[in-house]
């Protein structure tokens, strides 16, 4: 099989699933009307994230490359976990320990860039007083 | 003469300008309130130890705010750092202009820069430099446009439509955002549906706070979002409840959906905030768009955006906001380049700023172009709006430059307006959401803006707005709806724009869709300006749609007039005009097509009735008057001075079909005249009259006061030549050798 090229959706459609592992090729209007399409068939699955961070690291943009690689940890996690490790980022919003167990349940989930980010933002947080 | 206060009247006069409302300051640079090179600005230096960058512009790392740290461990390139601030400042602005350097090289130079070298290189730059290097350093090779799309009383139907009349005009970006964030999910969904009529592909935002605006992207209903801001002090970032490790997670958010993000920034922020620690404008804006890089945003909406008016405040402020466009452009980023707030209210001064980057180019060459009317402007009004879109437009056409853009009929405009509320009608009808009536569709379809439609918001927009949340309504609803009442294509292209986020291909820099659904990015479309004949040039096809605009009038329609007062008079020739027959006459000389092609004079005259005061002045006078043709020249100086030769008191009216007039004497040289009336559109009936009486006058050897035109200070070339230049060609084509001919008039009755 040729190695897929971007842009993507102008290749085989056939060749790119979302989440539930639905074909974009599948996805259609008729079907959307039968009921049946769900909200995990337009989700993009982790596995074209990272082909795109592959295209944008040969492009020369190595950091938009590691955001979509932890773009692609984060569609594994529900929109409201999604946007509770948000929140807890924030300035003042979480103690030290609270932002170890974000990042403990990051990691757990496979979402290792993630959770090194977080550590990351404990370290100075803790420098720079931002614990809530 | 003085006012009472003493001042001149010239003084008083300019107090009255629109300049005068904008507020300018001096620079002050404790306040921020300085452009360029503030003394606080730190000596750029870097440190690397072990591959790790300790030290920038002068902070070791133990003091690194959270700014410096987010750039050392993942902005600045640290196997380049040395190389870059190795160069000297102006050996380094030389490469960004030339374009004998690879757009790409700069960027990895830029990588291995820090904020505050990056601002002293820029300073070096001349506007002209500026202009010249983005036209290089932009991402994408085809310019875009963003637009607002909002009114004030957060009306569905309406932002439908709109956002349909806004595709149709050639934006590919649409942002709304709304006063009452409850109704943000409807406004959205309206947004999205009306979006897709009239061509696929355009992308939708609704820009409200972070964790809302997130979450509308998450269900589908926009596919973009920009609202992600980022600030040059560490206090600012904190005041806007983010710090660049938050920022960079959401910037992971919205990529982990397929939604495409940028963040935003722009001068003047961190000087509102007052907490600019007494930095220069463009060195807080370098630590913005390094950040914005470093957590990895494939773009960014500066050039001044909120802020724009503190920094049009203060000395070369839009030298600034430009050079922060090319910033982002330096840093490898989708550029979409501010002129969103209205910065003066002088429209020259607003034109000013806006026009060195259209002429430059941009990924998007505004982060908001006004779609619809200031008042509906839910941003407050932006630097150009609905009310400015034939000018735009007509510059565009001027200067040729891809302003993106294209002119709209109302054929063409209507019908998709009606579709796009009526497709959003029936969504939100089939989602029980909202109900509206056959006229409030029909006031939406012509609305000018939402007074046309409804005076109050309702409470309705916002119970729609919560139930679409409490419903965990999302764009496949919307498809299913669209699909369910007959409405295909609107659902096919709201189903693709959800299906692409199962590709990601505009997760890349400074991607859009075109009308064709292929998607332009920096990997498809990049920008390769090296010169001349090199980059983005419009399409024959696009030269011809950007000349069409609603201002241009064809030959047959300037002539169009003409027509029916044709044969108003009747000028017969009646062989060579004798020469001097009697002392006591003025000769009537008229030009070629006059009475013969050219019926209408620019003054609304018909050529009968300017040629029938004439003779009346002349008559009242107790002189003898005779009309003679010159057909060998068109020129009025010309004309008048042969009916002066023929003229038995050597003195001559010579008149042009247009109705332009003079008073001639034989003994003056040719291009010499007694009085000359040039402006013909403001010579009215009783001016033709007085002319006769003069001209009847010098023939006596009087001295006649001269006739006087109205004052007025319009030009008259913008709204006349072309009809000059129409009616000339008649004039010209009548031309022929040969004597004056004497000339019988009669009026029909």
């Amino acid at each position: 099989m040729a190695e897929l090229t971007y842009p993507l959706g102008e290749g085989d459609r056939s060749r790119i699933a979302a989440q539930s592992g639905r074909k974009a090729s599948q996805l259609t209007v008729a079907d959307v009307r039968a009921g049946a399409v769900s909200a995990v068939d337009a989700r993009v699955d982790p596995s074209t994230l990272h082909l795109q961070a592959t295209f944008a690291e040969q492009a020369g943009n190595p950091q938009l490359a590691e955001n979509l690689r932890r773009g692609a940890e984060l569609a594994l996690f529900a929109d409201d976990d999604v946007l509770r490790f948000y929140d807890a980022l924030r300035p003042g919003r979480s103690s030290e320990q609270e932002l170890l167990a974000i990042a403990a349940e990051l990691a757990a989930g496979g979402a290792d860039r993630c959770a090194a980010l977080v550590l990351e933002a404990r370290e100075h947080y803790a420098r720079r007083g931002l614990f809530g | 003469m003085a006012t009472p206060s003493g001042k001149s009247l010239r003084s008083a006069f300019y107090e009255t300008r629109s300049i005068s409302r904008d507020v300018l300051v001096p620079e002050d640079p404790a306040l921020g309130l300085i452009a360029f090179a503030s003394p606080n600005d730190p000596e750029p230096s870097i440190r690397i130890a072990a591959g790790r960058v300790v030290e920038i512009d002068g902070v070791a790392e133990a003091d690194f705010d959270l700014i410096d740290a987010y750039l050392a461990a993942h902005g600045i390139d640290a196997a380049v750092a040395e190389e870059a601030m190795a160069i000297d400042d102006v050996a380094f602005a030389r490469l960004i202009v030339s374009t004998a350097v690879p757009r790409q090289e700069v960027v990895r130079l830029v990588g291995g820069s820090t904020p505050a070298k990056i601002a002293r290189v820029l300073g070096l730059l001349s506007p002209l430099e500026l202009m010249q290097a983005m036209a290089k350093m932009r991402v994408r090779r085809t310019p875009s446009i963003q637009a607002h799309v909002t009114n004030r009383i957060d009306h569905p139907l309406l932002i439908a439509a709109d956002a349909a009349s806004a595709v149709a005009l050639g934006f590919r970006e649409l942002e709304t955002t709304v006063p009452v964030l409850r109704d943000a999910p409807l406004v959205a969904l309206a947004l999205l549906i009306g979006s897709q009529g009239p061509a696929p592909g355009a992308l939708t935002q609704c820009s409200v706070e972070e964790r809302t605006e997130l979450e509308l992207g998450l269900r589908g209903l926009t596919t973009y979002a920009e609202t992600v801001s980022v600030y040059g002090t560490e206090q600012v970032f904190l005041d806007g409840d983010d710090t660049p490790w938050s920022k960079a997670l959401l910037a992971s958010s919205y990529a982990s959906r397929g939604l495409k993000m940028r963040f935003t920034s722009g001068s003047g922020a961190e000087v509102l905030m007052g907490a600019a620690e007494g930095k220069s404008m463009l060195y807080l804006e370098a630590r913005c768009v390094a950040i914005t890089r470093a957590a990895g945003s494939q773009g960014t909406q500066n050039g001044g955006i909120d802020g724009i008016s503190v920094t049009a405040s203060v000395p070369n402020g839009m030298r600034e906001a430009l050079a922060e466009n090319l910033l982002a452009m330096l840093y490898g980023l989708e550029s979409c380049s501010g002129n969103d707030t209205q910065m003066s209210a002088s429209d020259m001064r607003r034109t000013a700023h806006t026009l060195p980057l259209l002429l430059a180019g941009s990924d998007f060459l505004f982060s908001g172009y006004g779609s619809i009317p200031t008042y509906d402007n839910s941003f407050g009004p932006s630097n150009f709006n609905a009310e400015d879109l034939d000018d735009y437009l007509v510059i565009q056409r001027d200067w040729g430059f891809e302003g993106v853009l294209r002119s709209c009929d109302d054929a063409t405009l209507l019908p998709l307006r009606r579709r796009a509320a009526e497709a959003c009608r029936a969504v939100l009808d089939e989602l029980e959401l909202m109900r509206f009536s056959d006229d409030e569709v029909e006031r939406c379809v012509h609305a000018h803006g939402s007074l046309d439609v409804a005076e109050h918001q309702t409470e309705e927009t916002a119970r729609a707005g919560d139930a679409i949340i409490e419903r965990e309504l999302t764009a496949i609803d919307v498809v299913r709806a669209l699909a369910v009442r007959g409405f295909d294509v609107e659902a096919e292209r709201v189903l693709e724009m959800t299906r692409q986020r199962l590709f990601g291909d505009h997760l890349q820099t400074s991607a859009i869709f075109d009308e064709d659904m292929h998607v332009l990015s920096g990997l498809t479309d990049p920008n390769d300006y090296a010169g001349p004949g090199t980059g983005y040039r419009p399409s024959r096809a696009r030269k011809l749609e950007m000349a069409q605009v609603r201002q241009v009038r064809s030959h047959d329609e300037l002539l169009a007039e003409q027509a029916p007062v044709a044969g108003c008079i009747q000028l017969s020739d009646r062989g060579p005009a004798e020469a001097r027959p009697r002392p006591d006459e003025v000769v009537v000389g008229i030009s070629p097509a006059f009475g013969v092609d050219v019926w209408l004079t620019l003054s609304g005259l018909t050529v009968a009735e300017a040629l029938r005061q004439v003779l009346a002045g002349i008559e009242e006078e107790g002189v003898a008057a005779r009309i003679v043709r010159v057909t060998h020249s068109i020129d009025l100086g010309m004309i008048g001075w042969t009916a002066a030769n023929l003229s038995g008191s050597g003195v001559a009216l010579g008149m042009q079909g247009k109705g332009t007039a003079l008073i001639h004497r034989a003994d003056l040289p040719v291009l010499s005249n007694l009085e000359l009336l040039s402006v013909a559109p403001l010579i009215d009936g009783a001016r033709y009259r007085l002319m006769g009486r003069n001209a009847a006058r010098h023939a006596r050897g009087e001295q006649p006061a001269p006739v006087l035109l109205p004052e007025s200070g319009e030009a008259f070339g913008p709204r006349y030549h072309a009809k000059v230049v129409a009616l000339v060609a008649r004039e010209r084509a009548r031309v022929r050798p040969g004597p004056p001919q004497t000339v019988e008039a009669t009026w029909p009755s």
